[in-house]
């Protein structure tokens, strides 16, 4: 009997939370708040569902109720995406004592 | 277009860099590379999906519009604002996240065909479980941010809103919630999914105001780690492994963080999430010592006499220096006592600010070099053999009756020792006791010297007369 792709997506799943778990706790306290800019800035991967959700128009009708929130949603996410430049900013200001001054 | 297996690879590098990017983190010096890391894990997943959708209609252009206003208005956000907002901006971000997934779900159930998982009113049963689940996830972190977002931005008041039966009514709206997707199941009904985002709305907002400011550190992080709940949920929906990578990562980091949160404050994760503390409790027997006893205050001459004649100096910032925006006249201050040749070192709490990290940001924006920085565990038996701990807008993560009085609301947790320093500057606006609501004995120790005034006053003051 096959194996149910959904098994494989569990396994992925279940995988990565591990792989989460000790990358997280890795992470040094003082970069915290970088940490949760990022996680954010990466959860904006949800744009992926929202693209396939707009395109799913035809020519004759670019906006159905279903691709309007699909655009509604790119729109969101994109916003989110903004969260890498954060997270640029705050970790441009994380400095050795050499860099500066001196 | 490409093939489906080949996407499925390209999905899967990107969630590879978003582990990547993480894993950057566990250094200043390599973190700005993992960063890039994750801005090129975007990339690809965007590009992919526009290589993998065949038949390009004549919704590209729109797509391509509303990516680039939503980005035009996320760079801007992130060029303009400041420092201090890092809170609430990371607050309204997770709304975003929120909103979307709930987005999508929606359209996925309006629209089945465009991501193959069956038609309307016969969607598949695995795939509909999924949806409802990011769909109702995703409301909550939704509406809970923006609670969350309204409180951090002074917009609400941050004091927990507490009503009888609200426990209860929480419990019974979550199990409708679950009784609703079986039922949805069963149906596929558009009402019965309408219901459930509703209800989960409802739910986000009852969950997060009966939490007071203080706690602020938990939430943020609980919040993010339902936003990564929220995106495994639609990742398995649209069978997209980079989403359930990133929905994996991020919600195990949230957890993680509320982990490490709460256990700063010694308590456990359920009775933050029942709030209402620091609502009332303590206030009334405290108030009556507080007359009694006294206490001794000093002006900035004083304060800069102190620090001028010590060899060591360890400051202690709290939510009070980000309130008053004192982290440049601190460096300012630190900068000319390091030139008498006074060691200089910062202690920070883990839950001091609203976010986990929030002062260590701080300081990195006024320019203090990070190895100055120490956390709680690396610098509290330094306090012994130091002259002067300056403590500027933190409060309660001082109070030695954390380590004295097993009545109080805060005995265990974990606080820094600044009264085994020779003496202690305490830079606060009045006496009034901070948000565990519990008056704090540090403030009527023989060497302890209030000032009081507005923390960048106070600092700029010192600077003053530190020449």
């Amino acid at each position: 009997m096959e194996i149910d792709p959904f098994i494989f997506r569990l396994s992925i799943f279940i995988l990565s939370i591990f792989i989460g778990y000790y990358v997280v706790w890795s992470v040094t306290p003082s970069l915290h708040t970088p940490l949760m800019s990022v996680t954010n800035a990466i959860s904006s991967v949800i744009i992926v569902g929202a693209i396939i959700a707009a395109l799913a128009g035809t020519s004759e009708s670019v906006f159905s109720i279903s691709s309007i929130f699909g655009f509604l949603a790119i729109i969101l996410a994109a916003i989110n995406i903004g969260g890498f430049l954060v997270t640029q900013r705050m970790l441009q200001m994380y400095k050795k004592k050499k860099d500066k001054n001196k | 277009m490409i093939s489906a297996n080949l996407s499925a690879i390209f999905y899967l590098i990107s969630g590879v860099l978003f582990i990547l990017a993480l894993r950057g983190l566990s250094s200043p010096d390599t973190s700005r590379q993992g960063n890039y890391f994750g801005i090129a894990g975007m990339i690809i997943a965007i590009v992919v999906t526009f290589l993998s959708i065949g038949n390009l209609s004549s919704s590209l252009v729109y797509v391509i519009i509303f990516l680039l206003i939503g980005g035009a208005i996320g760079a801007f956000i992130a060029f303009r604002i400041p420092m201090t907002a890092m809170p609430e901006l990371v607050a309204g971000f997770h709304s975003l996240v929120g909103l979307a997934a709930v987005f999508v779900a929606i359209a996925a159930f309006l629209n089945p065909e465009a991501f193959n998982l069956g038609i309307v009113g016969r969607i598949k049963l695995a795939s509909l479980v999924e949806m409802s689940i990011g769909a109702a996830v995703g409301a909550i972190t939704f509406s809970g941010s923006i609670i969350a977002f309204l409180k951090l931005r002074g917009i609400m008041s941050g004091s927990p809103i507490t009503f009888s039966g609200q426990h209860l009514l929480n419990l019974l709206l979550g199990i409708g919630v679950f009784v609703l997707i079986f039922y949805l199941c069963k149906t596929q009904s558009v009402n019965v999914f309408w219901t459930v985002i509703i209800i989960s709305f409802l739910v986000g907002v009852l969950l997060i105001i009966p939490i007071g400011g203080a706690d602020m550190p938990v939430v943020i992080s609980m919040l993010n780690s339902y936003s990564g709940w929220a995106a495994a949920g639609i990742g398995f929906t649209l069978e997209n492994t980079a989403l359930i990578i990133t929905g994996a990562l991020v919600g195990s980091s949230g957890a993680i963080l509320s982990y490490i949160m709460c256990k700063a404050m010694n308590r456990s994760f359920i009775s933050v999430i029942l709030g209402g503390f620091g609502a009332d409790s303590a206030s009334d027997n405290t108030k009556e010592k507080k007359d009694q006893k006294p206490v001794k205050s000093g002006n900035a001459e004083d304060a800069a006499f102190l620090m001028k004649n010590a060899s060591s100096v360890i400051i202690v910032p709290g939510y009070g220096m980000a309130v008053a925006q004192a982290q440049h006249a601190l460096r300012e201050m630190v900068d000319k006592l390091k030139k008498n040749d006074i060691k200089v070192t910062y202690a920070i709490h883990p839950v001091a600010g609203r976010m986990p990290g929030h002062m260590n940001v701080l300081l990195a924006e006024a320019n203090v070099p990070y190895d100055e920085v120490f956390e709680l565990e690396d610098i509290n038996n330094d306090f012994a053999n130091s002259d002067v701990a300056f403590v500027i807008g933190a409060n309660d993560v001082t109070n030695p009756v954390a380590k004295t009085d097993p009545k109080s609301p805060i005995f265990g947790m974990p606080v820094l020792d600044v009264e085994k320093c020779k003496s202690v500057l305490f830079v606060k606006r009045s006496l009034s006791p901070g948000y565990a609501g519990i008056d704090n004995e540090l403030f009527y120790k023989d060497n302890t010297l209030m000032l009081f005034a507005d923390a960048k006053k106070m600092t700029e003051d010192i600077v003053k007369n530190l020449d």
